[in-house]
């Protein structure tokens, strides 16, 4: 089963595993500090941001434009930025570590 | 307040929906180490609204995909839910809620979340129509589904043109019904956009295969063996297997007016969420409240002002000195298409319409009022809805006429 590390704005490190659905759900049923998913999961509210580990980010690959453009109401946005509600869980995303901004 | 002051005390919420749930889990974040008690009538695990009408009506994914949080999230946090049960009154004197089950609970600090509920026009028959349901509840898609399965071919009549009616239209396309959208105005979302996002929306739907039916005052339902007529009152007349009734809300204050809060068009509060009793908070769409940017008084039905009303409102009761001023933002999904609202257009005296260029339905409509940009309404355009937000939020003025200039980038340096 695809494993997924969040590190919190606190540090702290919680290792969830999924199946399927998007990584925000899994974040959720996880009780992830700091990702809020308000819009359920259709990039309308950019409150699932995360930075994916450089490492990893081939693995989520990038940001698509309407994700990209709504990461820019986000001041903490860097390279390696993602909204997590547009990722899905599967074993391709296996491993990666994701950290919610501060 | 700090811990000692508050690990003894219970804050009980009447509502569990976005505000309500928000309010529970930002109030531990906030540090309030006592009781949490959420009440709601809803028997359902508390879920996401806005999919009702659209990805949980037309697919079969189940509400589990659809949870505020997870039922261990609450258990985590402390927060006790009471589903499935109705609180009948308030007692702000001796501090307590009666249930209906005649049961007492006590409170320190009392939020009303109470939302709204549809409002069921008085037409002649709808009462007694074969599958007449609203859409507000997990258990009213239930019904929609169960009296449309398998919908193909099957009659559907929407009453009423705004959001709720017009993703729903699109929902039950999608699962193959004949689809009719009865609006009594003479364009669909009259009420919140300008007329060319109107006939944006009713050229979508035609697209599609669905009737919009404009200056359609429904005067009777006539029910028929397992089926209905939806009579006009200029005649016309359209068979339903199914009618879904979105015709707006019905604040759910009575609770409130009861207990001797002010109320007027909602639960009147102050900045910090507060009502006219102390102790007394009220979060989410059945408040009224003063919008501090557009200065005026508002009352909104969008999950982004229950969230942001439910992190003020557990900051100030847990003694934090807060006020709520934020630019209300909303969103619609129809098709493939992804409307993104910021701001409040009331008011508005000009529309500058932008078509980015070859990007077939990816538009946007910037409402202002003299050289104040009020709100845009972006269509497949997530950058214009973001470039508006920080406009909005900067008061910074923008160059209209480059802004209808399709030459000039749609960026915040190229517009000022």
């Amino acid at each position: 089963m695809p494993k997924i590390t969040f590190i919190t704005a606190t540090g702290e490190s919680i290792i969830a595993e999924g199946t399927s659905g998007s990584v925000m759900e899994l974040a959720k049923q996880y009780n992830v500090s700091g990702i809020d998913g308000d819009c359920g999961g259709v990039c309308s509210c950019a409150t699932c941001h995360v930075h994916v580990a450089p490492a990893d980010f081939n693995k989520t690959g990038a940001a698509s434009e309407i994700e990209a453009d709504m990461l820019e109401l986000d001041d903490n946005v860097i390279k390696f930025s993602r909204l997590c509600c547009q990722i899905e869980v599967s074993d391709a995303v296996d491993g990666v570590t994701l950290t919610v901004p501060g | 307040m700090s811990e000692q002051a508050n690990d003894a005390q219970t804050c009980v919420i009447i509502g569990a929906s976005h505000a309500g749930v928000n309010l529970a889990f930002n109030l531990r974040i906030a540090g309030w180490a006592g009781d949490i008690l959420l009440f709601d009538a809803d028997p359902e695990l508390p879920y996401h609204r806005p999919p009702l009408s659209k990805a949980y009506l037309a697919s079969d994914d189940g509400l589990d995909s659809h949870r505020l949080k997870s039922a261990d999230s609450y258990v985590q946090q402390q927060i006790t839910l009471r589903l499935g049960v109705k609180v009948s009154k308030i007692d702000p004197d001796q501090k307590v809620i009666t249930l209906n089950d005649d049961s007492v609970q006590s409170y320190d600090k009392l939020v009303l979340a109470t939302g709204a509920r549809p409002l069921i026009p008085p037409i002649p028959g709808l009462d007694a129509a074969n599958n007449c349901f609203p859409l507000r509840t997990a258990a009213d898609v239930e019904n929609i589904r169960e009296a449309i399965t398998p919908a193909g071919g099957k009659n559907v009549v929407i009453i009423g043109g705004g959001y709720i009616g017009l993703e729903t239209a699109a929902s039950m396309k999608k699962l193959g019904a004949n689809v009719t959208v009865l609006e009594r105005e003479d364009r669909v979302l009259a009420r919140v956009t300008a007329p060319v996002m109107s006939d944006f929306f009713t050229c979508l739907h035609k697209d599609n295969g669905v009737t919009i039916a404009i200056r359609k005052n429904v005067s009777a339902i006539e029910s028929e063996g397992s089926t209905n007529l939806v009579r006009c009152a200029d005649g016309s007349e359209y068979p339903a297997d199914l009618i879904v009734v979105g015709v707006g809300i019905r604040v759910n204050t009575e609770l409130a007016e009861a207990a001797g809060l002010k109320v007027h068009n909602g639960i009147q509060i102050d900045a910090t969420m507060k009502t006219s009793t102390d102790d007394i908070y009220a979060i989410g769409d059945c408040t009224f409240h003063h919008n501090p940017h557009y200065d005026r008084w508002v009352r909104l039905e969008s999950v982004q002002n229950a969230v942001d009303q439910a992190k003020v409102a557990a900051k100030a009761i847990c003694g934090e000195v807060v006020v709520y001023d934020a630019i209300p933002w909303f969103w619609s999904d129809q098709y493939d298409v992804k409307l993104q609202m910021v701001g409040l257009s009331e008011g508005y005296d000009e529309v500058v319409v932008r078509h980015e260029i070859g990007e077939g339905h990816k538009f946007s409509a910037w409402y202002f009022k003299g050289d104040t940009l009020l709100a845009v309404d972006a269509v497949n355009n997530a950058k214009a809805y973001v470039i508006g937000t920080r406009f909005i939020k900067s008061g910074d003025l923008i160059n209209k006429g480059k802004l209808a200039d399709l030459g000039v980038g749609l960026k915040p340096a190229t517009l000022g």
